[in-house]
């Protein structure tokens, strides 16, 4: 029997807001443990949350971006369960009524492209962390991050493949970053996500009985996880057994997931709307905040890179990747008019110089004006391809005009056809053997003849124009 | 010079502002008397002496400037249910017996900002669970008309403390009576504000959307004085009220001409004891002697706010309680070996009995498969009770009725019948449920002796009415009580 995988994906998404979603701590990551609390946060006797607005309206960016509707009232609940990373004894969520519902991303992967509906976005605060004692049977607890602002994006079972999950989760990443709403990273735990998994034999419409899935890391968890799951699941399948409803915990190093709770005990979270908060209302001239304050979104971009640019769609779908080197393309095609050159020398020569370096687009010395006038020399053959590599290698390192380093180094292309001339005789006369070969019929000694010169150049010589005089001089 | 602690709030800040008489003078003449009736009384949990002198030395200095706020210089008790900076906030629970505050409650600041003196903090049924104050975990206050009854709950010692005048006025909190049931059995005004009208940051929850703090004291005026000092919008606590606070004080004025009170015929049933009763009808004379039209109304879901009350009253306490999980603060039980068993022992431990039946109770409620039938259904009928007072307010200005079917019973009598005790708030319930202001004003004795309230309703932030019709009684009635001997 053939089966087919169903999954969902619940995705947790730090905010990046200054201060948490009920108190005016601060969120920075990274301070010493404990310092970023007040009463509010550490859950004390007698405190009230109050809401971040900010936080929601990042939040009501993710809805906007992926086709959500917006509750105009929307409601926090509390959900209850103990433990020490929890200081309230409860979670602010939200249950019914959440902040956004029934949106949808489409998502590409060499499978074709996949629509992946979303059941809900909702807001609710981080909870601490427990730091296990590796001496001692105590553990401890940091609360720097409780309080801290998540959506919880949970999509409707539409995905079918390992890669699939893997495509949509990196969509979701793309698009927290073009909103400048999270880090969206994975590994720091900005970017989280829980799987649902069940399978069906290919054809038949209900569902099967599925595992949810926790801890993985990264995208490659998420999608080995997913696989490992699939193969046990078959095999249970195929040797008559059943899938038993669980929670199971995915083991990075061993590659395999094993069980951490059945259904029997699953949480009961005795939701209830909180009564600290009033319910949210999003009057239309919030929402049209909201609205004003969206960037162009990758998918409307990357068309807009075709159609006005003229670019291939590799081209486009690279360049939209990220949200800064969109702009940057922009900026320097707003000063050198030549999108698919532009386009060649961002994706070619500066992304492999970022790669190596382990840099981002933000931090790149070699401004958009400087790659600009590099492109301007290397049109009005000022220098040779080669040269503006070397170039560009400089002020990648270092900073700088290319004119200023091209002056300044003597690196101009020698175009003068009177003194590439007297090159090319002089060492046509110090080469009169090879000169002989040449003209018995031996073409492939031309190269020669082309490297000699430049050589004598330092490789400054316009290659073009030493072509045509080696050829008028040689009488071929 | 008499005593200074015999006199109302308003006349002591005349004699204050006329400097007949310092606040230190006052302090020391309050502590004095706690020193001497409190151990009779047992209405503080903890007393600040030295803080409260230093602060009426201040006030003193403010008020010789001329700068004296209404309650610059006014020693207060505080119900051990607020949060007060620096000094032990214990909520009468073992599980907070040690706990001290690093924050002031809203109230608190406005107090302070405003140069009030705290005697010290009052006594309690725990986590404000009860009616009769039994339900400390530290010791039992009693009523100071008869040593041997209740002084009713939870503000029991905010009651009896006013009432034995240990302070000028205190603060309370009510979240099904808690103010108005003990001040009508301690023969004193207390008022519960409309529900968001006074911040509840930092007063620790019992059911966040029915606690309202509130003061007692011993004049209606002197209850609006409180009032006025401590409402008003909080950028803490999202829920209280954006309007600015009028002059209570100034609503106290005679007359109540064309003024109509209503009067509920759910709140005259069997049950009602005949001498509270006959004391209410008598305080319904005296305001229609005032000019009042009286009007008999109906309020039909009355019968069912008990059942309500104490379904979202306890399914919110139980969600409030979580974090008192032994982990941060508070008290944490000793021995333990894991984790689970830790939280266990801890609330086992901390916690008394009846707050434990209410935790589990509100747990139940809020279970899945329960939510809908309990939770939920008495969110619905919540907003039936709601209607009732709307529809009664369309009709009348204010609604009259007794504050409790019973005067203060005697200690012990219902400790083991909670259903006896939780029928000791069901006229005080729909006030809470409705969100709108009540004030429980004395309007009599019983056979044996002991006080007896009259409770008022207006609609949501009617307080101005409530306090002109509380004014009218009190004044039409003129009781020639005179304050129990200690
Ligand atoms: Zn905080």
């Amino acid at each position: 029997m053939e089966f087919e995988a169903v999954i969902g994906l619940e995705v947790h998404v730090q905010l990046k807001t200054r201060s948490k979603i009920f108190c005016s701590c601060s969120t920075e990551f990274g301070a010493p443990p404990n310092t970023h609390t007040c009463p509010v946060c550490l859950g004390m006797p007698g405190v009230l949350p109050v809401l971040n607005r900010r936080a929601v309206e990042y939040a009501m960016r993710m809805a906007v971006a992926t086709n959500c509707t917006i509750n105009r009232k929307n409601l926090f609940a509390r959900k209850h369960y103990f433990y020490p990373d929890l200081p309230k004894g409860y979670q602010i969520s939200q249950y019914e009524l959440p902040l956004a519902e029934n949106g949808w991303v489409d998502v590409e992967t060499d499978m074709g492209s996949r629509r992946v509906r979303l059941n809900r976005i909702h807001m609710e605060d981080d909870a601490g962390k427990l730091i296990h004692d590796e001496n001692r049977p105590v553990s401890l607890v940091d609360l720097n991050r409780t309080g801290t602002p998540l959506i919880e994006i949970v999509s409707e079972p539409d995905i079918r493949f390992p890669e699939e999950a893997s495509a949509y989760l990196k969509k979701i990443r793309q698009l927290v970053r073009y909103l400048k709403i999270s880090d969206g990273n994975m590994e720091e735990g900005s970017l989280r996500c829980d799987a649902n998994i069940s399978l069906r034999p290919r054809g038949q419409e209900t569902l099967g009985t599925k595992s949810e899935l926790k801890n993985m890391n990264s995208f490659k968890h998420v999608q080995r996880a997913l696989e490992y799951e699939i193969r046990r699941q078959t095999a249970v399948l195929m040797d008559g057994g059943e899938i038993v409803q669980e929670t199971r915990l995915y083991d990075a190093a061993k590659g395999v997931t094993h069980s951490m709770r059945g259904k029997e005990e699953a949480h009961d979270y005795r939701y209830f709307p909180d009564p600290d908060l009033v319910p949210i209302h999003v009057e239309d001239s919030w929402l049209e905040e909201v609205l004003a304050s969206m960037p162009e979104l990758p998918d409307r971009k990357r068309a807009r890179f075709v159609e006005e640019y003229g670019l291939p769609e590799y081209d486009a779908a690279i360049l939209t990747s990220s949200y800064d080197l969109a702009d940057y393309f922009e900026a320097c095609v707003a000063l050198y008019p030549g999108a698919k050159k532009v386009s060649n020398w961002i994706m070619v020569e500066l992304m492999k110089l970022l790669k190596l370096s382990g840099s981002d687009i933000n931090d790149c010395l070699v401004t958009p004006d400087a790659l600009a006038e590099l492109l301007k020399l290397l049109e009005k053959g000022v220098i040779s391809d080669k040269i503006g590599k070397k170039v560009l290698e400089q002020i990648f390192e270092n900073g700088g005009s290319p004119s200023e380093i091209v002056e300044r180094q003597g690196l101009a292309q020698v175009s003068d056809i009177g003194e590439l001339q007297q090159l090319v005789e002089k060492v046509l006369d110090a080469n009169p053997a090879e000169v002989e070969k040449y003209r018995s019929g031996k073409k492939k000694v031309f190269g020669f003849f082309v490297g000699q010169v430049m050589r004598e150049t330092r490789g400054k010589a316009n290659p073009k124009t030493v072509n045509e005089l080696l050829r008028k001089m040689l009488g071929s | 010079m008499n005593n200074p602690a015999d006199l109302t709030l308003t006349d002591l800040r005349d004699m204050l502002d006329k400097g007949d008489v310092s606040s230190e003078e006052a302090t020391r003449a309050y502590l004095d008397r706690i020193e001497k009736i409190d151990p009779k009384v047992r209405s503080f949990v903890t007393i600040t002496g030295e803080k409260a002198l230093e602060q009426a030395r201040k006030a003193d200095k403010v008020i010789s400037r001329g700068e004296a706020s209404p309650l610059t210089g006014i020693p207060l008790g505080i119900k051990d249910v607020i949060c007060t900076k620096g000094v032990k906030t214990t909520c009468s629970s073992k599980m907070l017996g040690n706990f001290v505050p690093p924050y002031n409650a809203t109230v608190m600041e406005r107090l302070e900002a405003q140069g009030a003196v705290m005697l010290g903090k009052l006594n309690m049924d725990e986590f404000a669970m009860g009616s009769s104050t039994e339900n400390s975990a530290f010791f039992q206050t009693r009523n100071p008309w008869d040593l041997d009854r209740i002084p009713g709950g939870s503000s029991g010692g905010s009651a009896a403390s006013v009432a034995s005048r240990l302070c000028a006025a205190s603060l309370g909190s009510d979240t099904g009576g808690s103010i108005r049931q003990p001040a009508s059995h301690c023969g004193v005004v207390g008022m519960k504000p409309t529900y968001g009208r006074v911040s509840r940051f930092g007063l620790v929850a019992f059911a966040s959307s029915l606690d309202q703090i509130g003061p007692l004291a011993r004049s209606v005026k002197d209850c609006a004085v409180l009032l006025q000092a401590i409402s008003g919008p909080d950028t803490k606590d999202s829920t209280c009220l954006p309007q600015p606070v009028p002059a209570y004080a100034d609503a106290c004025i005679k007359g109540l001409d064309d003024f109509t009170i209503g009067i509920p015929d759910e709140y005259f049933v069997d049950g009602l004891d005949p001498d509270v009763e006959k004391a209410v009808q008598a305080g319904i004379e005296a305001l229609a002697s005032q000019g009042a039209e009286i009007r008999r109304i109906s309020l039909p879901h009355t019968g069912y706010a008990v059942a309500t009350y104490y379904i979202i009253a306890t399914a919110e306490a139980s969600s409030n309680l979580s974090r008192y999980d032994g982990v941060k603060y508070g008290f944490r039980a000793e021995d333990y070996s894991s984790l689970m068993e830790m939280y266990k022992e801890t609330r086992a431990k901390g916690f008394g009995a009846e707050v434990k039946r209410r935790i589990m109770l509100g747990t139940y409620c809020l279970s899945a498969g329960y939510y809908d039938a309990f939770y939920k259904k008495a969110s619905k009928v919540r907003t039936l009770i709601i209607q009732d007072f709307k529809d009664a307010f369309q009709e009348c200005d204010a609604v009259a009725a007794p504050v409790a079917p019973t005067t203060a019973f005697r200690l012990g009598e219902k400790v083991h019948n909670p259903i006896q005790m939780y029928l000791s708030d069901i006229f005080t319930i729909p006030v809470n449920l409705a969100g709108i202001p009540g004030i429980s004003v004395p309007c009599g004795l019983d056979s044996k002796g002991l006080p007896i309230g009259l409770q008022l309703m207006t609609g949501h932030l009617q307080e101005e009415k409530l306090f002109r019709a509380a004014f009218n009684l009190e004044a039409a009635l003129d009781l020639d009580i005179s304050w129990p001997e200690l």
